[in-house]
């Protein structure tokens, strides 16, 4: 089997979000593997396990997701390619990206195609079902479960809670939703092993693409933090006095009953 | 500038879901004055198709087709590419909902367009529309433009108020063919696990419950008030993680996000994972013992105190409140 992960390094979701310059200021800030590709991840991991073959981990972005591939690395993946475009990109969108990536994955024969269902940092979930669609193959989105039988696969969707059980065939794609599986920790020798295996960089010129060719489509014009909230109402008194305080100030003040 | 804009209606149990009553609102604003087209996917949509005319849509087309009967992204997308073959439209709007999210992507990858997802807001602005979104879970928001090509956006339920219906209004139906086949995923069966009644996404009251809640038993008294409110029932991660409930239940960074007009708290400490999912719901109130507890941080009222005897006395109030309405 030939598997890949598409893995992006994000924020930790812990940090607070500050602004400076317009952006969102990175300075100091711990980054993570975005936890939905965790889950990615140690599912491709497991399939390998299960199935043979061989767990190629892909990110595109700037030399710093080294760490992030790595990490990926000694969780028990094959190999890692890093996409850099820090030298090529001012401002991509997920357009871009799965333009970028799908150029990466055209010509690999992947059997099985691994995401995360969504970023915690920009949070639109496009990249995935992008990709599978401009290579041509089939994908399944916020799924809990995977089972691959041969070339034919059964998958368990989340679908705003309920479980669908669908069923498809390789090649395919997958996003993973929690609950999929529970991510390992890199263990020692893991993270010792890691460090001979190999991580490629990659440029959009290795791909034959030019700027040019995946512009973004849309435009961040501005980014701001919401309205400090003000610090609410603690209610006091008897405690059957302060429920019917706050249903009334629930019905006159906050008119939301 | 006038535009044309098809707006996906959503069908769930047979009827529109409420987020596509949004979505034709945000039509709206989106056609800049242009025409608001309606679509609807399914085995039998057609006599859906005058509500959304009633919101606010000039006309509505259908595609119908057994095979459509669930949401496949080859079925639906096949439809909808009939429908933009035949519209041509300059604008698309879907609700960012399971399937908007898992549609609306495939359907950009074919046009090459952008997408913006996750829309809370749209506006005209210095001649350009504006989308907001929340982006970092929540913790901060972006204003996008579309610099090139189709303006496509999924919103976010509960955030865009839908336009008066207008029972009055008329318009066209009219149904477009096209050729569903090859259908790639197959679903077997479908497993309802989501809470009966009210669509927690969709809810306008939601009360939750945390690890305070101490049990499945202890979810019981949130589901009387939850009714008597017409509301839904959410939980933490950690009531999740505690099988006090279902992950469908699941409010936060990892589970739904859901913005209700009133969110209720009940023994929630509020990490930050959960505020993610949470703190932009309009009125907040948090019912905990521990003072200090972080959900306090960005509820508008507060009542340090038990949850179970909080809660019935409450689930009381309300009652009452109803009675004399």
């Amino acid at each position: 089997m030939n598997i890949y992960v598409l893995m992006k390094r994000t924020f930790d979701t812990e940090e607070k979000i500050t602004i400076s310059g317009g952006k969102i200021n990175e300075d100091g800030a711990e980054f993570i593997i975005n936890p939905y590709d965790e889950y990615a991840i140690e599912e491709a991991i497991q399939v390998r396990d299960a199935n043979g073959g061989e767990v190629t981990v892909v990110s595109v972005g700037t030399e710093e997701a080294e760490k992030q591939l790595r990490t990926a690395l000694a969780m028990g993946a094959d190999k890692a390619v890093l996409i850099n475009t820090e030298d090529d990109l001012e401002d991509g969108d997920q357009y871009t990206t799965a333009k970028i990536l799908s150029e990466y994955l055209k010509d690999k024969d992947a059997d099985l195609i691994i995401a995360g269902n969504v970023a915690i940092d920009g949070g639109s979930g496009q990249v995935g079902p992008r990709v599978a669609e401009i290579l041509g193959i089939s994908y399944v989105t916020t799924i809990t479960k995977l089972d691959i039988n041969g070339s034919s696969a059964t998958v368990v969707r989340d679908v705003e809670g309920d479980s669908e059980v669908i069923e498809t065939s390789l090649p395919l794609l997958v996003t993973a939703q929690q609950g999929l599986n529970e991510p390992r920790y890199p263990s020692l020798p893991g993270i010792m092993k890691a460090k001979k295996k190999p991580l490629d960089e990659l440029e959009l010129d290795d791909l034959d693409l030019d700027e040019d060719d995946v512009e973004a489509k849309t435009k961040t014009i501005e980014i701001y933090l919401p309205p400090k909230k003000e610090a609410g109402k603690v209610l006091e008194g008897e405690l059957e006095d302060q429920v019917k305080e706050l249903v009334k100030l629930l019905h006159t003040e906050a008119k939301v009953v | 500038m006038a535009r044309k804009v098809l707006v996906l209606g959503e069908v769930r149990d047979g009827s529109l879901r409420n987020v596509s009553f949004e979505a034709v609102a945000a039509g709206k604003t989106a056609s800049e004055g242009g025409e608001v087209v309606g679509v609807l996917i399914g085995d039998s949509v057609s006599a859906l198709a005058n509500e959304m005319i009633h919101y606010g849509a000039d006309r509505v087309v259908t595609v119908e087709d057994e095979k459509l009967k669930q949401y496949t992204p080859d079925g639906f997308s096949q439809a909808l590419m009939a429908v933009i073959d035949s519209e041509s439209p300059e604008g698309l709007i879907f609700g960012h909902t399971a399937l908007g999210k898992d549609l609306a992507p495939k359907i950009a990858a074919k046009l090459e367009s952008g997408l913006i997802s996750d829309v809370t807001s749209l506006e005209e602005a210095g001649g350009n529309l504006v989308f907001t979104r929340p982006i970092y879970s929540g913790k901060a928001f972006e204003k996008k433009i579309v610099t090139d090509g189709l303006l496509f956006a999924t919103i976010r339920p509960n955030n865009i108020a839908p336009l008066e219906k207008d029972e009055s209004r008329s318009g066209d139906v009219a149904s477009v063919a096209a050729e569903i086949k090859d259908l790639r995923t197959i679903i077997k069966e479908i497993v309802r696990k989501a809470s009966e009644g009210v669509d927690l996404s969709e809810a306008k009251v939601i009360i939750a419950g945390g690890r305070g809640v101490k049990s499945e038993e202890g979810f019981e008294p949130l589901k009387e008030l939850a009714s008597v409110l017409n509301g839904a029932v959410g939980a933490s991660r950690g009531a999740c993680d505690a099988d006090y409930c279902d992950y469908s239940l699941q409010i936060g960074q990892t589970g739904k996000v859901v913005t209700p007009d009133l969110y209720i708290a009940c023994g929630i400490s509020g990490a930050i994972q959960h505020l993610a999912g949470m703190s932009n719901s309009k009125v907040i109130v948090a019912i905990n013992k521990d003072p200090e507890a972080n959900i306090f941080k960005v509820a508008d009222y507060g009542i340090v105190g038990d949850l179970f005897e909080v809660v019935p006395l409450l689930t009381e109030e309300f009652k009452k409140l109803k009675v004399n309405a």
